[in-house]
């Protein structure tokens, strides 16, 4: 056996985050670690790679039994780990970061010659291809990616973790990872994979290990499972993936966006003379790879990126050129796409946070003083309205695990009235209890009577929710659908830049 | 990103040329005149190239040094009283050098192990380098003075003889410098890892690298480089004076971040304060103009203004500058 946890416990003040974990990894078997945010996946994998000491239990590899002070043990063991915050220094180079901490050094120099040759060798051998040269900072996240998993091969690594590496991924760049897994595995190597995405863990893993609430909640091979098996087994209670709504009664127009032109931060256009309008009581699902623009639309229409001509209309006032405060205080909801970079102040309370909006009104202000009262108060209701999981409401948000991050966002956002509701990719980074929540929340907020214009890259989502789905492509809607008669190959299809006969 | 870096090289290449051309026709014109202002450019540049290296090491591995100016300071007065004492230069040299490292070592301390504000860090150095010297300063003592050093034949050559060839030791040193900084940052695998520790000391933490005893390591080393500035100034006062520094350490930060935290930037950077710095004696010197010297003694803090201003829009400093370094997990 390639690697085996017994009995590892890991006790926190007042939490047992690993209670009586066992696990085993064989040479060339890709193992899926499942469990919801907190359930002690991440404290699993930091005791299998050194990062923390487990209380209880042993960790043997290639069945000898080793005690890890630091991931320096794990790695001279052959251990490699992906962190989902990618460990790599962008203004180095691929290679440079590779051989970081293991540098090839000829008398007192770097020997660059052997560095790349190592990494162009490593690249062929296991089909990750990436230029040597080429500076880290200016790769995309799918080839940044590739260089951690290299970095982790050229330090000789024989068991791959890999944290959330889909997170962060487009879809081609999820299938190409998912292929690279195949490929290692078929190299002997054996690979921990760790995600939220059912559909993934079926496509990739051999076997499968639930945990739940710190325990191993159940253990199965891959074949035989379903979405709807692995997804309670990680939750404990039954849950219904697939939404359920009732069929959109649209009203009248609430978002009336016409040739819409703006830049990205970079000043090339990014949207492109689009037109689009959603409805009351619909949800309109903005589809489309990353970086067609969908980003520069949604900071356009919430005021935070500036119009460079076309014009939008919000419940008929021409919102153009208005600025986040006079958008949203025309009833507009806003879900940023990057949550820890507009969604929130991580330094600032949840009870902050959650009046991150209204905290200048009545009744949380009076005559531009605060009033601690009613924010306490607003915050306790939506806390518990909204299952936020957080120790208290003077908590940081910073420190509060992804899918609660995500909870306080929504609780703020959409415990208002709103007549709009801009969501751009609401469940990324979160767990299967948590998008079932958020999920109802923006289908109730929808039947309430309010216009929703979800932005996302995950077609589940988009199939899931959307009463219309408008396929987004270099920075124009290239075809408007009717979500029910929609099939995820057509839009698929329009997304990779194809085209397909519009319905409707 | 290829063709934007050869048209900067193109620029840059474009006014090497016209400084070029501009120096030897003022070597035609007159050329006392401008010996004088190169060779006194290039001992004006000096300490600010010390000092500016001092910062470019600190920063690439994630600490700002605002305490250059105070370390300069001290290391001036521990050099010159050691050299006072013993009568020795070189016991003044190790001296001063230690004396500035011995600030390093401060500034780590608090910055990397107390997590102490950078800023704030440097600052208490700058006061506490000005109060600790003026007090203990004893007036009327004298120290040897530096021995000026000629290259055989080289410094006798017509227009960079005098300016590159004819100097005290500690400036030869500041020539040389930038030169064995380039190379220990960029070729070496205590470069690599000095400048992955002041961009992602998470990522450097991961493989194995040690973030706080390189920095610790890094910054006294850098102070020795602040302690060398230090001691530059009395090498040409051949004596100490109270806050003799007056403000060339902040210059020196001015010019490392003109030189976009790079050892010939710095260089670059450095030569053109040390320009003006040479100009302005040269034109007071001269009184060619009927203007108060007061005058042209402000050119070196209003260019420090304005080369700021327009070079520090674009400036990107490391980016793990300022932070202290916290474990995860």
């Amino acid at each position: 056996m390639l690697l085996r946890a017994d009995g590892l416990t890991k006790r926190f003040p007042g939490v047992i985050a690993c209670d009586n974990v066992s696990m085993h990894l064989a040479e060339g078997e890709i193992l899926g670690l499942l469990g919801e945010n907190g359930a002690g996946k991440s404290t699993l994998v930091k005791m299998l790679f050194g990062l923390y000491e487990p209380d209880e239990g042993t960790i043997s590899v290639q069945d000898k039994v080793v005690t890890f002070d630091d991931p320096g043990d794990a790695i001279a063991l052959g251990i490699g780990m992906v962190h989902q915050h990618f460990q790599l220094v962008p203004p180095l180079s691929v290679a440079e970061n590779i051989i970081l901490g293991a540098e090839p050094v000829k008398r007192w120099f770097v020997d660059h010659r052997a560095a790349d040759r190592k990494v162009t060798e490593l690249s062929k051998r296991y089909g990750l291809d990436v230029d040597p040269e080429a500076l880290v900072e200016d790769l995309p996240v799918g080839i940044q990616q590739r260089v951690e998993i290299l970095k982790a091969l050229y330090r000789g690594a024989e068991i791959l973790i890999l944290d959330e590496p889909t997170a962060v991924l487009t879809p081609q760049e999820t299938d190409e990872l998912l292929q690279v897994m195949r490929d290692l595995a078929k190299s002997g190597v054996g690979i921990i994979f760790i995600t939220h995405k059912l559909r993934e863990v079926l496509a990739v893993t051999d076997r499968v290990t639930v945990m739940r609430n710190g325990k191993v909640a159940a253990e199965m091979p891959t074949a035989g499972a379903t979405q709807q098996s692995l997804a309670e087994a990680m939750v404990g209670r039954a849950v219904v993936l697939r939404v359920t709504k009732k069929p959109a009664a649209p009203g009248e127009v609430v978002l009336a966006v016409e040739e819409l032109r703006v830049k990205d931060s970079r000043g090339q256009e990014a949207v492109k003379g689009l037109s689009l309008d959603v409805r009351r009581g619909e949800i309109l699902g903005v589809a489309g790879v990353e970086g067609n623009g969908q980003r520069e639309l949604v900071e356009a229409l919430t005021g935070i990126r500036s119009v460079e001509s076309g014009r939008f209309t919000i419940e008929g006032h021409d919102a153009t050129h208005m600025g986040p405060r006079r958008i949203h205080s025309l009833g507009v909801a806003h879900i940023p796409e990057d949550r820890e970079k507009d969604g929130f102040v991580g330094t600032y309370s949840v009870a902050d946070n959650l009046v991150l909006t209204s905290y200048f009104e009545e009744p949380f202000a009076r005559r531009g003083i605060r009033q601690w009262g009613a924010v306490e108060e607003r915050a306790r209701a939506l806390v518990e309205a909204f299952d936020v999981r957080t120790p208290g409401i003077a908590t940081k948000v910073k420190s509060l695990s992804g899918g609660n991050k995500q909870k306080v966002i929504v609780a703020r956002e959409l415990s208002d009235q709103n007549d709009l509701v801009i969501a751009s990719q609401p469940t990324r980074g979160v767990d299967v209890g948590s998008i079932e929540f958020i999920h109802n929340q923006l289908v109730a907020t929808r039947d309430g009577g309010a216009a929703i214009l979800l932005v996302s890259a995950e077609l589940d989502e988009i199939f899931g929710l959307a009463d219309r789905i408008a396929v987004m492509y270099e920075g124009r809607i290239v075809a408007t659908l009717d979500a029910a008669t929609a099939t995820r190959e057509q839009v698929g299809l329009l997304m990779a830049g194809g085209s397909a006969p519009a319905t409707g | 990103m290829s063709i934007e870096w050869s048209r900067k090289r193109v620029v840059m290449l474009v006014i090497a040329v016209v400084i070029v051309i501009g120096w030897i026709a003022a070597y035609r014109w007159d050329s006392g005149q401008t010996t004088a202002v190169g060779s006194r450019t290039v001992r004006a540049a000096a300490p600010l190239l010390l000092g500016a290296l001092c910062g470019v090491i600190g920063e690439r591995s994630g600490v700002f040094n605002i305490g250059i100016e105070g370390q300069m300071l001290f290391s001036a007065f521990t050099g010159f009283m050691a050299a006072s004492y013993s009568g020795s230069l070189l016991l003044g040299i190790a001296a001063g050098v230690a004396g500035a490292m011995l600030l390093g070592l401060f500034l780590a301390w608090t910055a990397v192990t107390l997590k102490m504000d950078q800023i704030i860090a440097g600052t208490v150095i700058n006061i506490f380098a000005l109060g600790a010297t003026s007090f203990y300063y004893v007036q009327g003592r004298t120290m040897p003075s530096f021995p000026e050093w000629s290259a055989p034949g080289l410094s006798e050559l017509p227009l960079v003889g005098k300016m590159l060839f004819q100097h005290g030791p500690l400036t030869f040193l500041a020539l040389i410098a930038p030169f064995v900084v380039y190379v220990a940052l960029f070729k070496t695998r205590w470069g690599l890892r000095t400048r992955a520790v002041g961009e992602h000391p998470g990522a450097a933490d991961t493989v194995g690298v040690n973030v706080i005893k390189k920095r610790y390591v890094n910054l006294v080393i850098a102070a020795g480089f602040a302690g060398l500035a230090g001691l530059h100034l009395i090498q040409s006062a051949s004596a100490f004076n109270r806050n003799m520094t007056n403000g060339l350490g902040f210059i020196a930060l001015a010019v490392m971040i003109i030189g976009r935290w790079h050892p010939f930037g710095a260089f670059g950077g450095a030569l053109l304060f040390g320009f003006f710095i040479a100009l302005q004696s040269q034109l007071q010197f001269n009184q060619a103009l009927d203007i108060p010297p007061q005058f042209f003694g402000m050119i070196p803090y209003v260019l420090t203004i304005v080369v700021l201003a327009v070079a520090g829009v674009n400036a990107r400093p490391p980016a793990a500058g300022g932070q202290p370094y916290e474990k995860e997990g």
